[in-house]
C-alpha cells in the first residue's frame, strides 16, 4: 500500500516545538537534515522507499483560459494559502506501519535539538488498478443494468 | 524451449542447488544468472537436457561466486572445488521452496516479491515495474526477505494456505506494463498443482482461470470497468472457462470443500450464464452459504447479502446488510446497489457517491461516480 507524507510550510496545525527553521542554529539545521536523510536511507534499506522531493515555496495558480488563448496565471500565493513543503512516498504493509513511519518523521529535531512534533499529512494512494478477484466487486459490477 | 517452459524449471533447479549444500540466497542469485545465460545462448545452441544444463550452469555460477567471495575473505577455497556431494536428485524437493518463499515470518509484500523472483523467475526490475516502486527498493525488499528465510531449514512442508494466499495476491494485482501478474499467478498455480493436487490448489487454479477468462470484457479500451451485466460475453475466453470448470469439477469430486473451491463455484455460475437474467442466483446463494461457513472473512457475508438480494428480494439483502459492520470495505457500495435494485434511485445515487469517496482504487472510484451520475440524470427526466 502506498502512502504520501506531506510536509507543510503553512496550513498544518502548529507543532509543539514551534520555532521557525530560520531561527535555528546552523548545527540544529544540520542535525535536522541528517535526520531526514537517515530516515530515507533506512526506508531504502527496508524496501519501503518510493520517492521523496522538496518543493519551493514559490509558485502560482495556472488555469486554461479558452481555446487558442494562453493559460491564465495568478500569483504569488496569498499568505493564507496552504503551502506544501515536500513529500515522501512510501510503500508499506499496512496503515499501521504508515502511521508509525509518519510519527518517526515527525520526531525530526528542530530548535534546541528537540523533536519538532510537526503535523504531517498522511494520505493513502488510490490504486491504479481495480482488484481482479474480490467477489463483491463482481456482484457490484452488475449494478448499472439492474432495474 | 520457450520462456514459460524455461521458467517452469526454476523451482527444481533452485532446490537441487540447495540440496547440494548451497545457501538459499546464493543459490537464488546463481539460478538467476543461469537463466540469463540460458535466454542468451539457447536460441542458437539448445541443450539436449534443459534441466540438467540449468542445474549444471547454476551450480558453476554458485561455485564461481563462492570462490570469489571466499578469495575475497582470504579463506580456504578447497571445499568448493570438490565435486557436488550428491547426484542430481530425481525426487522433487522443490515444493518446499514454495513454502519457504511464502513463509509466515515474511510480510505479505516480501513473500510476494520473493515468490515472483525465486519461484517465478522474474527479474527484480520486472517485479519493481509491476508494483510501481524503484528497482532499488524492490531489490532491498527481496534481499531482506532472502536473509530472513536463509536461516530456516527446508525440512518439513509448511502450511499450503499461506502459499495459496500469496498466489492469490499476485493474481489480484492484475497486469500493468509488460508484466502480466495474473497470467504469472496462473502459471505458478498450475506448476504447484503438478506437485501438489490438494483440492484447494485446484480450487484456486479454477478461480483464477474463470476470473481471468472474463478479463477481455471487464474493462473497455479507456480502462473503464464494465459491469458484468453489460459485458460482451462473446469476448470471454470460453475455452478457458471450460478448462476452469473442468479443474473445479476435479477439485469438488474430492469432497473436501474449501474457500477457493466455493469462490470458484460462484465464478463458474456467473461464467455459465448466457445473460444476467439467466444467472442462477439460487445456486449462487447456496455457494455463498457454504463460503460463509468456511471463512471468517466478513466480506463473504457482504457478498452473500447481494446474492440474497437477487435470489429473494432486495429488501432481504438490505436487511442482511444492515446486520453487518458498516465500516466493511464496499458496504456503502453494496447498499447503493441493493437500493437501486429495490427501485430507489435517489437513495442509491447518494450512496453511490458516498461509496466513491470510500473507494480504494481509481477505476472503482470512477465507476461509482458514473453510477451516481447515471441515476441522478435518470431522476431529472
Amino acid at each position: 500500500m502506498k502512502y504520501i507524507m506531506l510536509k507543510h510550510y503553512r496550513g498544518a496545525p502548529d507543532p509543539r516545538n514551534n520555532v521557525p527553521m530560520d531561527q535555528w542554529t546552523p548545527e540544529e539545521v544540520d542535525a535536522h537534515v541528517k535526520y531526514m536523510n537517515d530516515f530515507a536511507d533506512r526506508l531504502r534499506e527496508t524496501g519501503e522507499f518510493v520517492d521523496s522531493q522538496a518543493l519551493s515555496p514559490q509558485g502560482e495558480w495556472v488555469s486554461h483560459s479558452g481555446q487558442g488563448k494562453p493559460p491564465i496565471t495568478d500569483g504569488p500565493f496569498p499568505e493564507t494559502k496552504d503551502l506544501v513543503a515536500g513529500f515522501m512516498i512510501i510503500d508499506v504493509q499496512d496503515h499501521q506501519r504508515a502511521v508509525e513511519l509518519a510519527g518517526e518523521l515527525s520526531a525530526a529535531p528542530g530548535a534546541d535539538g528537540q523533536p519538532i512534533h510537526e503535523w504531517l499529512e498522511l494520505r493513502p494512494f488510490l490504486n491504479q488498478k481495480a482488484e481482479t478477484v474480490e467477489a463483491i466487486h463482481e456482484a457490484l459490477q452488475t449494478g448499472s443494468s439492474a432495474q | 524451449m520457450d520462456d514459460r517452459r524455461l521458467r517452469s524449471l526454476i523451482p527444481e533447479t533452485l532446490s537441487a542447488l540447495i540440496g547440494r549444500g548451497a545457501d538459499f540466497a546464493s543459490a537464488e542469485d546463481a539460478v538467476q544468472e543461469a537463466l540469463v545465460q540460458a535466454l542468451d545462448t539457447w536460441p542458437d545452441t539448445p541443450p539436449r537436457d534443459p534441466k540438467a544444463w540449468l542445474i549444471r550452469t547454476a551450480w558453476h555460477r554458485f561455485l564461481d561466486a563462492s570462490r570469489s567471495e571466499q578469495a575475497r575473505r582470504r579463506r580456504e577455497a578447497s571445499a568448493w572445488t570438490q565435486p557436488p556431494p550428491m547426484p542430481i536428485s530425481e525426487t522433487d524437493d522443490s515444493l518446499k521452496l514454495y513454502f519457504l518463499c511464502a513463509h509466515p515470518s515474511l510480510t505479505q509484500s516480501s513473500a510476494v516479491a520473493l515468490t515472483l523472483r525465486a519461484v517465478g523467475g522474474l527479474t527484480t526490475e520486472q517485479i519493481a515495474e509491476a508494483y510501481m516502486v524503484p528497482a532499488s527498493t524492490m531489490g532491498q525488499r527481496i534481499s531482506r526477505a532472502k536473509q530472513r528465510i536463509s536461516g530456516l531449514r527446508l525440512t518439513s512442508p509448511g502450511d499450503l494456505s499461506t502459499v495459496l494466499r500469496v498466489f492469490y495476491l499476485i493474481f489480484n494485482e492484475g497486469y500493468s506494463g509488460e508484466v502480466d501478474l495474473a497470467t504469472e499467478a496462473i502459471r505458478l498455480t498450475e506448476q504447484l498443482a503438478h506437485r501438489n493436487s490438494h483440492p484447494e490448489v485446484l480450487g484456486l487454479l479454477a478461480l483464477m482461470l474463470l476470473t481471468d477468462a472474463r478479463r477481455p470484457a471487464r474493462t473497455d479500451s479507456d480502462g473503464r470497468l464494465i459491469p458484468l451485466a453489460e459485458q460482451d460475453r462473446g469476448r470471454w475466453k470460453h475455452h478457458q472457462i471450460a478448462l476452469g470448470v473442468e479443474v473445479l469439477q476435479r477439485a469438488l469430486a474430492r469432497d473436501r470443500l474449501g474457500e477457493f473451491q466455493a469462490q470458484a463455484a460462484i465464478a463458474a455460475l456467473h461464467a455459465d450464464a448466457q445473460s444476467t437474467q439467466e444467472t442462477d442466483w439460487q445456486q449462487i446463494l447456496h455457494w455463498y452459504d457454504e463460503l460463509v461457513s468456511l471463512t471468517e472473512n466478513p466480506l463473504a457475508r457482504l457478498n452473500r447479502a447481494i446474492a440474497l438480494g437477487h435470489a429473494q428480494d432486495p429488501t432481504s439483502g438490505l436487511a442482511e446488510l444492515s446486520s453487518l459492520d458498516p465500516s466493511l470495505p464496499r458496504h456503502t457500495a453494496a447498499a447503493a446497489y441493493l437500493h437501486e435494485l429495490n427501485g430507489e434511485p435517489t437513495i442509491a445515487a447518494d450512496l453511490y457517491s458516498q461509496a466513491a469517496q470510500e473507494a480504494t482504487s481509481l477505476p472503482e472510484r470512477h465507476h461509482l461516480i458514473r453510477q451516481a451520475a447515471r441515476l441522478s440524470a435518470q431522476d431529472c427526466h
